[in-house]
């Protein structure tokens, strides 16, 4: 106890072997069960686990049962029956066998703590003086270190030969070129409801109203259908047009009161499609950034940086509510190279 | 008879073992693993569970694929499930349907895949959570945690890849969300898009892809993970938790035949039927409820599933207008700066046993387990990096909470914002005070013994509490850790401190200046000596301590105990018998 321990050795950092430790009492002394104690408990116990098990082969057979008893039929009543039926055969099935194993080894094996000796993960000197020796020989015998042209060549070769492949990957898809800066929206095309394609009337839109909009022919499209529509779909809304702070350049973008913006959120693209009426904010379910629809669709809240693009409208002569032309930025989340041309 | 039988000619069974011996060797494997030690302790079986789960969803995940149809061409449905009925959707969703209402036992099937996809990923996080907190990371088990780490990040990846299959709505959405993310990296974003989608967003293509994604290259990185997982527990050989007798170069648990057959094999059979049971009664991911995915609907109040919540939340909870404009292009910092932050997060993880290595310095190999207050910098870290993710994963519900506790949305998420930053700290902080204030505890109880909660009154009118002393194990399951000092700065052979140097003393100071050493032998023959005259005075024969009781006492005591012991039969003879032993000594004198 005199003698101080060393504050530091190399092998434990900065762990402090302390002296004077309590010494270790070895394994604590094994508890007894009840069923080494009592043979009646024991005999219990068996009869408890094959009970267990009995319960399972029921439990099995009982799924085999429910699979032909509660058929699936045009009634979808039937799938709740099949799926809760087949499920509580087969949860017996398996809980009957895994508690009584569990039960069998808890109760019947034996369970005093044994150990057995455990061994430095490090090799022992001898074989890893043996492994060098091997390397050494391949090395020697391969001339590996020695042949620097050979060396040199094989890692150009190793580092060339997976490149192909990144091209082979590139036949994945195409350049996206121009496809995000345009939408189908074109001069004179007709807003539509979404989904069943019927032109709006701006005389329809009535003050306070919502109408998801797709462009018209959007519905006759048929490959592409889903690819236009990510990016063509707009949200349409009449407010009073004295509440409306249209930005500079944009005064005969709406048609008295009614405005039209580009539902793809400029965050990551969700749909912004809720419309709070009293406040006329717009509002992305995703991720909640929040759009001010009075003055620009500006981003009043949340993690999107710009205002939902505006779609220029007006009526043409039969009262349909129509595109004056496409957005004039791109729509929906930001890539890199966004704010060229 | 049948004995003689056997004894005659060996059994049907004996034969094949003989037959595969003769083959390939079995009888060598055998008796190289059969009777191995495993440590027992529940906290090791949240491994166990993710790796039943993994069973569960490869059996569940087989019979899916024999019905599922991974194509994106529009059909008209024409189904069972009415309210879909002449909706257009894809060949993907539409077999998801059929599935779930068409096939007996399908709906069953894609539940238990889903629930226990859920449960694989809990589990699988939950036992990293145990390997961190017990440092079972340590030397030689560096390796490990790296592979367990990235088995957690397959395991998400699995769980994103499958999600995605159905082509549902909110699935598509999902999708949607990856698609805006991938978009905002800088250069590559917009190209990296189209090659994962096959051009413009949806395409026709993801859901194939994702499929050759999910029921081949994931499953099989899993696979020989857990493979690698599995070989190197074998090599290392299980840890165990500290206590009398459990030592770094030995093992103490039980066998593997019969014990650990039993209850790991039993185990299994246990985790696959509470998913079953759970999948039987709980729906899980009702597709037929959202419709096929549409780019331009989307129900309010939608979530990832639990696992894909704290990188949902990061996006959330980035705040306004940070998007940059610089030199003309589009600098997407609001994507940007959660997916930096989450993979910083996921980096830390990953790397945190050569984080710790570097700053203890510690070469040895550890195959005993820290309890956690004996490590309690890291413990706080853990529990700061839990905090961190807790809140991060809450943030992908800023608007059901809102809307279930009637609450501003904006308040909420300013809220989080505000939180994701002060709370690992108040959780780190309060962490590393409770580690301390157990550590300083286990070393009262080791000094002084435990409360009885018996007051005496002394002669000289002072009332004490009794306490008694622990028996051996538990004193040596109190006092057996290391405790660690914080270094200084040191110059190298050249005589210069470095600045590699500095900051390896400056987070050493920071592990370990706080610390609380194990209580010596030394110390608690000391203050038992204490104790011993307090005891004295109290009731004068009751001395528990066996250590400086003369003979002739413990002998008296003795009879007693057995008395007390068989009346409570279960009991064990010595240690917990001293306890009334001593109370019935105590009028005897």
């Amino acid at each position: 106890m005199s003698e101080k321990a060393k504050e530091h050795r190399y092998e434990s950092g900065l762990a402090v072997v302390q002296s004077g430790k309590v010494s270790d009492p070895g394994i604590e002394p094994h508890r007894v069960r009840m069923t080494d104690k009592s043979e009646k408990l024991e005999r219990t116990a068996n009869r408890q686990v094959a009970a267990l098990f009995i319960a399972s082969a029921v439990g099995s057979a009982f799924s085999i049962f429910a699979y032909f008893a509660f058929p699936i039929t045009s009634d979808l009543g039937t799938v709740r029956s099949n799926t809760l039926w087949l499920g509580f055969g087969i949860t017996l099935g398996l809980l009957g066998i895994g508690i009584g194993a569990v039960h069998w080894a808890k109760t019947l094996m034996p369970d005093a703590e044994v150990y057995e000796p455990r061994h430095q993960s490090r090799s022992s000197e001898e074989n890893r003086a043996a492994a060098i020796e091997i390397i050494k020989l391949a090395d020697q015998e391969s001339g590996f270190t020695r042949r620097k042209l050979i060396r040199r060549s094989l890692y150009t070769a190793l580092a060339m030969f997976p490149l192909p492949a990144i091209f082979f990957f590139g036949g994945l898809g195409p350049n996206p070129a121009d496809t995000l800066r345009h939408t189908m929206w074109r001069k004179g095309t007709r807003l539509a409801k979404d989904p069943y394609g019927t032109p709006i009337k701006a005389s329809e839109v009535t003050e306070g109203s919502v109408f998801h909009v797709i462009p018209e022919g959007l519905q006759d499209l048929t490959d592409t259908k889903l690819e236009e529509k990510a990016k063509a779909a707009v949200l349409l809304v009449r407010v009073d047009p004295s509440v409306l702070k249209p930005i500079a350049g944009r005064e005969n973008w709406s048609y008295d009161g009614i405005v039209a913006y580009s539902k793809i959120c400029t965050h990551v693209g969700c749909p912004v499609a809720l419309y709070e009426q009293q406040t006329h904010h717009l509002l992305c379910p995703c991720h909640q950034s929040t759009f001010d629809l009075t003055d620009g669709c500006k981003v009043l809240f949340g993690p999107a940086s710009r205002p939902l693009p505006q779609l220029p409208i007006t009526v043409d002569a039969e009262g349909y509510l129509i595109a004056q032309s496409d957005f004039h930025e791109p729509v929906g989340p930001s890539f890199w190279d966004r704010s060229a041309n | 008879m049948a004995n003689q039988a056997t004894a005659k000619k060996p059994g049907f069974l004996a034969e094949r073992a003989n037959f595969l011996d003769e083959r390939v060797g079995v009888a060598g494997i055998l008796k190289e693993f059969g009777r191995k030690i495993f440590p027992d302790h529940w906290s090791f079986m949240l491994g166990e569970v993710a790796m039943y789960s993994f069973l569960v969803l490869l059996i569940s995940g087989t019979f899916l694929t024999f019905f599922f149809q991974p194509a994106m061409t529009d059909v008209i449905y024409n189904g069972v499930y009415g309210p879909l009925k002449g909706a257009e959707m894809s060949i993907a969703y539409k077999s998801t349907l059929d599935i779930s209402f068409e096939v007996r036992g399908g709906l069953l099937m894609r539940q238990v895949h889903h629930w226990s996809a859920l449960l694989f990923v809990a589990s699988a996080g939950l036992h990293m959570l145990r390997v961190f907190f017990t440092g079972a990371f340590r030397k030689p088990r560096e390796i490990n945690w790296v592979v367990g780490f990235l088995l957690f990040v397959m395991g998400m990846a699995g769980g994103f890849t499958g999600y995605s299959l159905p082509d549902d709505l909110l699935s598509g959405n999902g999708l949607r969300i990856i698609d805006g993310m991938i978009k905002g990296v800088p250069v590559i974003g917009a190209y990296v898009s189209s090659l994962l989608f096959g051009g413009q967003f949806p395409g026709h293509a993801i859901v194939a892809r994702l499929y050759s994604l999910h029921i081949m290259i994931v499953p099989a990185l899993i696979i020989v993970l857990l493979a690698v997982h599995l070989f190197m527990v074998v090599i290392h050989k299980h840890t165990h938790y500290s206590g009398a007798g459990k030592k770094d170069n030995n093992v103490v648990g039980y066998p593997l035949a019969p014990v650990y057959v039993a209850k790991a094999g039993g185990f299994f059979f246990i985790v696959f039927g509470v998913i079953m049971l759970i999948s039987a009664t709980f729906t899980i991911n009702p597709v037929w409820n959202y419709g096929g995915y549409d780019p331009s609907p989307v129900s309010a109040g939608t979530q990832p599933d639990w696992y894909i919540g704290w990188l949902d939340g990061a996006l959330r909870l980035a705040p306004s207008h940070l998007e940059a404009g610089w030199f003309g292009f589009s600098w997407s910092w609001n994507i940007l700066l959660p997916l930096i932050i989450s993979l910083v997060f996921l980096f830390v993880v990953g790397a945190y046993p050569f984080l710790e290595k570097w700053v203890t310095g510690d070469e040895r190999e550890h195959h005993v387990l820290d309890r956690p207050r004996n490590a309690p910098v890291r413990t706080a870290i853990g529990a700061a990096g839990v905090t961190f993710y807790a809140v991060l994963w809450a943030g992908a519900s800023t608007d059901l909470i809102a809307t279930n506790f009637k609450m501003s949305l904006n308040t909420v998420l300013t809220f989080m914002q505000i939180s994701l930053i002060v709370l690992p700290i108040v959780a780190f902080w309060a962490t590393k005070r409770t580690a301390l204030s157990l550590q300083r505890k286990d070393r009262e109880i080791a000094l002084h013994g435990r409360e009885t909660g018996r007051i005496v009154r002394m002669p000289h009118g002072e009332y004490i509490e009794v306490h008694e002393p622990v028996d051996k194990y538990e004193l040596y399951k109190l006092t057996a850790f290391e405790s660690f000092a914080p270094t200084l700065a040191r110059p190298n052979e050249d005589g210069k401190i470095t600045v590699k140097a500095r900051m390896r003393a400056a987070l050493s100071k920071f592990y370990f200046e706080d610390r609380v050493t194990p209580a010596t032998q030394l110390e608690i023959d000391a203050s038992h000596g204490h104790h011993d005259e307090q005891k004295a005075i109290e009731a004068k024969p009751a001395k528990k301590v066996a250590t400086k009781k003369p003979a002739a006492k413990k002998s008296a005591a003795k009879p007693a105990a057995k008395k007390t012991a068989s009346k409570t039969a279960t009991k064990s003879a010595k240690a917990p018998a001293k306890k009334p032993a001593a109370k019935k000594a105590a009028p005897k004198k």
